[in-house]
């Protein structure tokens, strides 16, 4: 299967602009046209559904990965530095290079997109856990331990709930980071609001680049404010301590 | 079609033919890839990323240094780094290009806006975070505030500003990536116009801005570890 090119689409963007109202302010390619979006704003429905796709998943399976990461070099601790390294190179490679290194692999399209905006969130979220577990008081463990708890018991009902502060913090910044990110998922045809920005219309289009970027933003303070009440709920014994 | 782990062996070694020798165009006509090509590339994308990481660390560092020291604008470094987070990059060097203009300065500065805040934020965060006892000794000693910032916070706080410097550097390199769409010639050429260069040329860019991150974000933690001072390390070990 070959992926559209995407920089070869005049008569599409021709088309565009002939058939969309919102009169001159189309032609002359303004900063802003309200009118075409009232017009459009469905185009921005699958686009923004997509992703969502791609956000959600990548952020659960980067959580997924990252927890059971951390929760093994908290138990081993020499597995920490190995860890942390590993995560780390895969942080540091540009999303847009990952895409493409994948491409021989899994070929084109939301999956690799997905493989790779996981692998960018994992070191933040493995960072932050580490941390979190880390900074349990050793009075709080030695007390759980002294009252008969297992090990397994201490790790979920002691030391995963006082590093949950932490944990939350991970997730905000990974997950805030991804819906940017994800909007390069267009590159692997992997869909989502990127597609508005570069394919759907036309990259000078100042318009269409406006309405897909804010969607992006308010995806991204949607989730943080959604993260940061899931934290609060979670942890209500911060609120009488304060 | 062929199986995708013999594929994957023979499009890995097209890549690196791309590298090394120069071949026609998909296109037809023109001759792309080879050496002269991939260095012209990658001397550009480090020439925009050290420039906007350079901007950057200009605007940041002295903000957040002196924030930090006088204990002003908590909510403006800390929001700056959350927004700074929420920028789609793809919309922001788009809107540039479209809205401003191609060009080398306009992709600069585009990049900075996404630089700056990690080394803001972090050298806020590090310099609030220094010990007040270590403040209030050096205060003591006839230090100014200057000297303080310089001799003290500055050197305390180092190993959390280059943690915001690292970040912001992975952040101008990976989106020096599409500054193509903004006109500039980068590595990123190769990925973006595979109508051109092919799916080996495609796989030759993403391998080689891999690297180039990687290399640099190595360079970057040598940095640190040469800045920190002694008596960090000492503490940490």
């Amino acid at each position: 299967m070959s992926a559209p090119d995407l920089f070869v689409l005049a008569e599409v963007s021709e088309n565009f602009f002939r058939d969309r109202s919102g009169g001159g302010c189309i032609q002359e390619n303004k900063l802003f046209c309200p009118g075409w979006v009232v017009d459009n704003a469905d185009r921005y429905v699958d686009p923004t559904l997509q992703h969502l796709v791609l956000v959600v998943s990548a952020v659960a399976a980067g959580f997924l990965i990252a927890f059971t990461l951390a929760v093994l070099a908290h138990r081993h601790r020499w597995l920490s530095s190995p860890f942390l390294a590993a995560t780390g190179v895969l942080y540091t490679i540009p999303s847009i290079s990952f895409f493409f290194l994948l491409l021989p692999i899994t070929g084109r399209g939301a999956v690799t997109a997905i493989i790779a905006l996981t692998a960018f969130t994992l070191q933040i979220i493995f960072r932050n856990m580490t941390t979190g577990l880390r900074n349990v008081p050793t009075e709080v463990t030695d007390a759980a331990r002294g009252v008969g708890l297992t090990k397994k018991q201490l790790l979920w009902q002691v030391e995963i709930p006082l590093a949950m502060p932490e944990i939350i913090a991970g997730m905000r910044i990974a997950t805030v980071s991804t819906v940017a990110l994800a909007t390069l998922a267009v590159f692997a045809n992997g869909g989502g609001l990127g597609t508005e920005i570069v394919v759907g219309s036309n990259i000078t289009f100042k318009t269409g680049i406006i309405v897909a970027g804010s969607i992006a933003v308010l995806m991204a303070i949607l989730f943080d404010a959604m993260l940061l009440l899931t934290g609060k709920l979670l942890t209500p014994w911060t609120k009488v301590a304060r | 079609m062929i199986p995708p782990n013999i594929a994957a062996l023979g499009l890995f070694g097209d890549a690196f033919d791309f590298v090394f020798n120069q071949q026609e165009a998909a296109t037809g006509g023109v001759m792309v890839g080879g050496p002269e090509q991939v260095l012209e590339l990658a001397t550009k994308q480090l020439e925009v990323t050290l420039l906007a990481l350079g901007v950057s660390l200009l605007l940041a560092l002295p903000a957040g240094l002196i924030l930090g020291h006088y204990g002003k604008g908590e909510f403006l470094a800390v929001s700056v780094g959350n927004a700074g987070r929420a920028i789609p990059e793809l919309a922001l060097i788009a809107l540039m290009a479209a809205a401003i203009g191609v060009g080398l300065f306009n992709l600069v500065v585009a990049l900075a806006i996404l630089g700056i805040p990690p080394i803001l934020t972090n050298t806020f965060v590090g310099i609030r975070q220094v010990d007040k006892s270590s403040v209030e000794a050096a205060r003591g000693m006839g230090l100014s505030d200057r000297q303080i910032m310089t001799r003290v916070e500055l050197p305390l706080a180092i190993p959390t500003i280059m943690g915001g410097v690292r970040t912001s550097a992975i952040n101008i390199i990976a989106t020096a990536t599409i500054a193509p769409l903004a006109g500039i010639l980068t590595l990123g050429d190769f990925i973006i116009s595979r109508n051109v260069y092919g799916d080996a040329g495609v796989l030759a860019g993403a391998v080689l801005v891999a690297l180039m991150a990687i290399t640099l974000e190595m360079i970057l933690a040598g940095f640190q570890w040469g800045m920190t001072s002694k008596g960090l390390k000492l503490q940490k070990s």
